[in-house]
């Protein structure tokens, strides 16, 4: 079996060079049947690395412990649904998954492009495939899952195996890694369009269409994976947050933040064909900083808490991002003309403004979470002291960046076009505004005192009433037509147009997570040793410790607190803090106990036993609000679903040279 | 002209709030990795830094007193006495031989104050091919982390 799988690997290797050269040589010498052959070899390319994935799959569920990875990974104990999530569980494997997944969305991307944009899809090819060779080329050379324990020449079976590493042993961690190698592969994609339309110095934005749907797909995969991750962190890391500028949440982050300006500005391009360089060169940063991601949580190369294993691996990427980032400036360098902008920025006041500053801002908080996160790496480089940067640092960036950002979120999408008259500013701002400023002075009165808090929940409001507004005066004119109630109409307007609804509703669900992320300022937290009876008050809570045991099981010894949980005096029920301490790896983890509410969490960490191993050390937190973070993400996914479904109504961009300037709502109607 | 006056205006306002909060901290918000030997080296400037330490824990050294628990680094027969003050409990890896990294800062009698203690086993352990793997643990754990 592990000669199959390597074989396999080999054989795709191969096939991926074959593909990518005759794709493009094809192109070149305009021989159709090089072409086809090269789009085929994709297929194959899919085809071998899911034989390959299949062999390391049925390895793991059935313990075949003489591989390596299957030793180092699963054991025999594990349920089936941990054996399976094993594959990406460690280096190679997960090397692994990103291939497959990637010779996937290639041929998903070959397949329903076959009988269109013949003249620049075989680039495509050649560029996916060429990433495609890169990653064979660490699953063949540098990290082969297919290595098997050899004795006096002989291979060897090993009784049972590792396991899994319990922090990854809960139902979200199973999934997240794919999802975020889902969002971090499907960039591929866009920028392979991107490159293709380049060298081919595509005409009208066909191409662009299609790029946008396929990055839709990619950040709606990323967003969905963040998400995951900002939820596993809190449930079992057991620090009662979700986030904490660690390196490797700052690499998912990237891509994430520099696909969302693209998402933005590309809408310049199909509307003005403004910012065409800007945009090749946003789809292509995306690009990379995915692989730079990829590069970080592998390589180990800055410290994080997800410490995987140190390895060689960092120099092939560091050899990659180089050559790619050099090959991608030179296109563009080479084809300036091509992307002259049709049109200028007229007014500071106009929706093209707005996207100028959304882009702006969204690129100045990547770099900055590109410095914070390499900054060891820069600051060992220039005066050798690695030096790194806590998260206080990326607060007090990200914070005011995050403000600016949620305003523009309010203001952006209802400037016209061009310039904006003080007469439309009025109309759609001065009711959301006079709202906003109720309530911050309304909170001001309740005794709130914390100034990013006032302006968040200020802003927060703000977008809120806007979109609301939006959708209300659309769907009224929809029902006062067709004779439909205000609900059916809103589910036609959205339907219509499914990018700008869709789109609005993506912003409620940003809106939504800013309002969990304001309630970490009100964050209570307490840690006290307790013994049974003793009690530990926090907020309005009062938890009595009525039970402190420990325990063993088959694989980790546990200690477990029971507590009572009162509120203002009135019972809540009990919660059950559990640490365990797994044998095999000597590793801890946490079960928290959280009582989760709309308006705020208590959650319960079991910190460890005392140093007199009498008491147990629990750590309180109250988190105000942090639901809305969950239920904004899932808005967000909705959001981002809706603008994927296509829009009942063709819509036409007219990219037009303005004759006349109307004074009129210049938004056009779709 | 002057409406891209207006835009220059408006991103060089906005880059330098952003640039302007970037340094404004100094260096409260920078953690120094360094070793023992280093920090012998670095004399009076090693005062009042925040720095992150890493070594072996001496073989005995332990010693608990109250809420506090004393021991000693060592890295390449360097050696560092600590002081950990932070209220989290220390990791269960924290024992006699582990490696441990220690977040804080060095007072002037020589003691490093720490915050925060992670620790892994000293016996991380990989399986080579061709070699039989023992009973050795070989994940790390990485103690608590705090925002």
């Amino acid at each position: 079996m592990e000669n199959l799988g390597s074989l396999a690997l080999l054989l795709a290797f191969c096939v991926a060079i074959y593909a990518a050269l005759a794709s493009v040589a094809g192109r070149i010498k305009r021989k159709p049947f090089l072409v086809v052959s090269g789009r085929r070899g994709v297929y194959a390319v899919w085809a071998l690395i899911t034989v390959a994935s299949g062999v390391l799959v049925h390895a793991l569920m059935a313990g075949d412990f003489r591989f390596a990875y299957v030793w180092e990974h699963s054991n025999r104990s594990m349920p089936m649904l941990y054996k399976f999530a094993a594959w990406w569980g460690g280096q190679e494997g997960s090397l692994l998954l990103w291939s497959w997944l990637l010779a996937t969305y290639s041929m998903v991307a070959a397949f329903t492009n076959r009988r269109r944009r013949r003249d620049f899809m075989p680039y495509v090819t050649g560029v996916l495939m060429t990433v495609q060779v890169f990653f064979l080329l660490l699953n063949n050379f540098v990290a082969n899952a297919f290595k098997v324990f050899a004795l006096d020449g002989r291979i060897t079976a090993l009784p049972d195996g590792n396991g899994l590493s319990p922090l990854l042993q809960y139902p979200a961690m199973a999934i997240h890694p794919p999802m975020l190698y889902l969002g971090y592969v499907g960039f591929s994609v866009p920028f392979a369009f991107a490159v293709g339309s380049l060298i081919t110095r595509q005409p009208g934005d066909g191409w662009i269409h299609t790029t946008r749907r396929w990055t839709l797909v990619a950040w709606l995969f990323q967003s969905a994976g963040i998400m995951l991750g900002m939820a596993w962190a809190y449930h079992v890391l057991g620090w009662g947050g979700y986030w904490g500028w660690d390196p490797v949440e700052n690499a998912s982050l990237l891509p994430w933040i520099s696909g969302t300006a693209f998402l933005h500005s590309v809408m310049m391009q199909e509307k003005k064909g403004m910012m065409k360089v800007w945009n090749i060169v946003l789809v292509s940063a995306t690009f990379f900083l995915c692989i730079l991601g990829t590069f970080l949580t592998r390589s180990g190369v800055v410290q994080s808490v997800h410490a995987f294993a140190r390895s060689e691996i960092g120099k092939y990427f560091v050899g990659f991002l180089a050559l790619g980032i050099a090959a991608t400036v030179y296109l563009i360098l080479e084809r300036l003309d091509y992307l002259k902008s049709e049109s200028q920025l007229e007014s500071v006041v106009s929706r093209e403004s707005s996207f100028l500053f959304n882009n702006l801002i969204l690129l100045a908080s990547c770099f900055a979470v590109l410095w914070g996160t390499l900054f060891p790496v820069i600051s060992a480089a220039v005066s050798g002291d690695q030096i790194s940067l806590d998260a206080d640092w990326y607060n007090r960036l990200m914070v005011p960046i995050g403000l600016f950002l949620l305003f523009l979120t309010g203001v952006g999408p209802l400037f016209s076009w061009r310039r904006t008259s003080v007469d439309s500013l009025r109309r759609n701002f001065q009711w959301p505004g006079i709202a906003a400023v109720v309530l911050v002075g309304a909170l001001i009165a309740a005794g709130v005192r914390h100034f990013y808090a006032l302006i968040s929940f200020g802003f927060c409001l703000f977008v809120a009433l806007t979109v609301l507004v939006e959708f209300y005066k659309g769907s009224r004119s929809i029902a006062a037509r067709n004779g439909m109630n205000l609900a059916r109409a809103a589910v036609e307007l959205t339907h219509r147009n499914t990018r700008r609804y869709g789109g609005y509703l993506v912003h409620v669900g940003i809106v939504l997570m800013f309002i969990g992320f304001t309630g970490q300022a009100f964050k209570l937290s307490e840690v006290k040793e307790l013994d049974n009876g003793d009690s530990l008050k926090i907020g309005r809570y009062d938890l009595r410790m009525v039970k402190l045991e420990h325990g063993e099981e088959e694989n980790y010894l546990w200690d477990r607190a029971t507590l009572d949980v009162f509120k203002n005096g009135s019972e809540l029920g009990l919660l059950r803090p559990e640490k365990r301490l797994y044998k095999a790896s000597r590793q801890s983890t946490s079960e928290v106990g959280i009582r989760q509410r709309l308006d705020e969490d208590l959650y319960l960490n079991f910190g460890g036993m005392s140093d007199d191993n009498q008491r147990a050390v629990i750590q309180a937190f109250v988190n105000p609000l942090v639901s809305w973070v969950w239920v904004g993400g899932l808005v967000l996914i909705g959001g981002t679903l809706i603008c994927l479904v296509p829009s009942k109504i063709r819509m036409q961009y007219a990219r037009t040279q303005v004759l006349r300037v109307t004074s009129s709502y210049a938004t056009v109607q779709k | 002209m002057k409406k891209y006056g207006k835009f220059a205006a408006l991103i060089v306002v906005v880059l330098g709030t952003l640039v302007y909060l970037a340094v404004a901290g100094g260096n409260s918000n920078a953690t120094y990795y360094k070793t023992i030997a280093e920090l012998g080296r670095m004399g009076d400037q090693a005062y009042g830094k925040r720095l992150r330490v890493g070594g072996d824990v001496e073989s005995g050294s332990i010693e608990r007193a109250g809420s506090q628990v004393h021991f000693v680094l060592v890295q390449d027969k360097t050696r560092l006495k600590v002081a950990y003050t932070g209220s989290d409990p220390l990791p269960d890896t924290f024992r006699d031989g582990a490696q441990a990294l220690a977040d804080g800062r060095l007072d002037k009698d020589g003691v490093f104050q720490a915050g925060k203690i992670q620790a892994k086993c000293a016996s991380k352990y990989e399986a080579k091919p061709g070699q039989m793997p023992g009973q050795a643990p070989s994940s790390i754990n990485t103690g608590k982390r705090s925002i």
